[in-house]
């Protein structure tokens, strides 16, 4: 099975949702034109990234009677949808959120699990930490999503990997930073290297849709990539600037990979889960 | 000592720096820009970096002297007009500060530079009225980490493309971008008044301090783990307190705070805000 898939490296318009809303719907016919089945849109798409007390007033939730999400569901009938908002549940607690879109209904929600609160970043301060997480049936088979921070730390892509994803969707806000005599940013290196990582550990698909643009002094870097289960580099978007990138995913190269490679087959999950627990069990009482 | 290595990608940096320009001046409702026009490597460098942005018609460089101003200044910011092509006004500051100096013959070196420094910043807003232009900072990381600056004079500018290069990343840029050779190989002075020399009256080089800045700021050792990895005790100590003693000169003026929402504590919003 083939299925083609655009990564919308767009810039955004801080805290203005419909005028981010109206570049979403023209990027995705866009892409329906060059043939996409799913396009992936990068972290807070739809408001722009370091929002500050500007969070309550962009949320929106993901339902059908939603202004914003009732445009892009309709647009979900002939392609796939990957977009970031800011969500707000009933209790009024604002999440970091990606949301799949498929034939016109919401098919996932995920929230943003690690809020980074460190050196210039200070999501912690205005956002809630997203509690769940899960991979999800597509069309195109078992997918799981993550934002950012999220998969910085190891443990949320291999939590997706054990229930199910074969193709990784991450997405990006990422400021870049680290200037040195390299001709790239720390910043893009470290992300780079994680995601071709995963796709080598996990043997799957790893996508990475990273804005571009600027807000006050920080730049955002763009370099979108797609890793296959060899590890192997698809696409690259370049650095800093919009793009909408197109590739093909082959997901009979699951198989090929897999059978030369059985590192999902190898993998010791009950042994992870007892010694996760021993090795829980006995930080609880040594930090006691 | 161990080797530090503040060379950059000058491409890379290039294009960051233009993008941000280009991008946050455009968002904030302007197409032009203006420069205070030194002769000095750093006004040159932010001159050309807003000409690459911005397109050299859009660039208004503006030379400010002062009676005593050394020829070479002026020459040297012609130099970079020329080349670039830019807009340019001169417009001496001389009659606008001689009437104060004169009230106090006693004046220092110090009132005397701070005067001229904050002149120069008003002469520099007014062509931005006059231009529909953001005035364009000129400040490194070395200089405002040492707070070697002039609050609401040389530091004024609605936006800074230098402050987070040091000195001698400034002359790597300044380099790969064609600055005038004789611009980037002078003495860095402030040309307040004759002999002066930021190196002289720092006390150390560019090159010493931007090393020991980086080990301090960006890879975030303690004074001791300098002293260790080769710097002097007494060089280190002083640095350390300049920084420190100089914050003032970074930060907006603290606002007393009284109620529940308080601008620069709980009222928090990038300028970019609604762009």
């Amino acid at each position: 099975m083939k299925f083609r898939i655009a990564l919308a490296q767009i810039n955004t318009h801080l805290g203005m949702v419909e005028q981010n809303l109206d570049k979403h719907l023209q990027w995705i016919e866009q892409a329906r034109q060059g043939g996409a089945d799913l396009v992936i849109f990068p972290e807070l798409s739809l408001t722009g990234y370091v929002l500050q007390d500007l969070t309550p007033t962009v949320a929106h939730s993901p339902t059908a009677d939603d202004p914003v999400f009732q445009k892009l569901l309709q647009e979900s009938r002939s392609l796939d949808i990957v977009v970031g908002f800011v969500d707000e549940d009933r209790r009024h607690r604002f999440f970091i959120a990606a949301a799949y879109l498929s034939r016109g209904e919401v098919m996932h929600v995920h929230h943003k699990l690690y809020l980074p609160t460190y050196g210039l970043f200070d999501e912690g301060r205005f956002f809630a930490w997203g509690d769940h997480i899960s991979a999800f049936e597509t069309r195109f088979g078992r997918m799981g999503m993550l934002i950012c921070e999220d998969f910085w730390h190891a443990s949320p892509p291999y939590l997706l990997w054990l229930d199910g994803a074969d193709v990784f969707l991450f997405m990006s806000a990422s400021p870049g930073r680290g200037l040195s005599a390299k001709p790239q940013l720390e910043s893009a290196r470290w992300v780079e290297q994680l995601n071709q990582a995963y796709a080598s550990l996990f043997t799957a698909f790893v996508v990475h849709a990273n804005r571009v643009g600027y807000e006050d002094g920080l730049n955002f870097w763009g370099g979108s990539t797609i890793f296959d289960p060899d590890g192997n580099e698809l696409l690259k978007a370049p650095y800093h600037q919009e793009s909408l990138v197109f590739a093909e995913i082959d997901m009979n190269q699951l198989h090929r990979t897999r059978a030369r490679l059985p590192l999902l087959r190898d993998e010791r999950t009950a042994l992870v889960q007892r010694e996760l627990e021993r090795i829980l069990n006995r930080s609880t009482q040594m930090n006691r | 000592m161990h080797e530090i290595d503040l060379t950059i990608d000058t491409d890379l940096t290039r294009q960051i720096l233009c993008g941000f320009l280009k991008t946050e001046i455009t968002r904030a409702g302007f197409q032009h820009a203006v420069v205070g026009l030194s002769g000095g490597i750093d006004s040159a460098l932010s001159c050309f970096l807003a000409a690459e942005a911005l397109g050299a018609q859009n660039v208004l460089a503006v030379r400010m002297p002062y009676k005593n101003s050394s020829a070479d200044s002026l020459e040297h910011a012609q130099l970079v007009i020329d080349q670039l092509g830019v807009e340019s006004v001169t417009i001496p500051i001389t009659e606008m500060v001689e009437p104060l100096f004169q009230r106090d013959p006693e004046m220092s070196s110090m009132r005397r530079g701070n005067i001229m420094a904050r002149a120069r910043m008003i002469v520099l807003y007014d062509q931005s009225e006059v231009f529909k232009g953001l005035v364009v900072g000129t400040g490194n990381k070395t200089e405002i980490l040492l707070g070697y600056t002039t609050l609401y004079g040389d530091s004024a500018c609605a936006l800074n493309p230098l402050g987070d290069l040091y000195k001698t990343q400034v002359r790597q840029l300044a380099r790969a971008m064609g600055v005038p050779e004789v611009i980037i190989q002078k003495p860095p002075t402030a040309d307040l008044w004759k002999g002066q020399t930021d190196e002289g009256e720092l006390g150390f080089t560019y090159t010493e301090v931007d090393k020991l800045l980086y080990l301090l700021v960006d890879q975030r050792y303690s004074p001791q783990d300098c002293v260790e990895a080769g710097f002097a005790e007494e060089f280190v100590r002083k640095v350390v307190e300049k920084i420190r003693r100089n914050h003032f000169k970074r930060v907006l003026p603290p606002i007393a705070k009284l109620t529940n929402r308080t601008v620069g504590y709980d009222f928090l919003y990038l300028r970019d805000w609604g762009t």
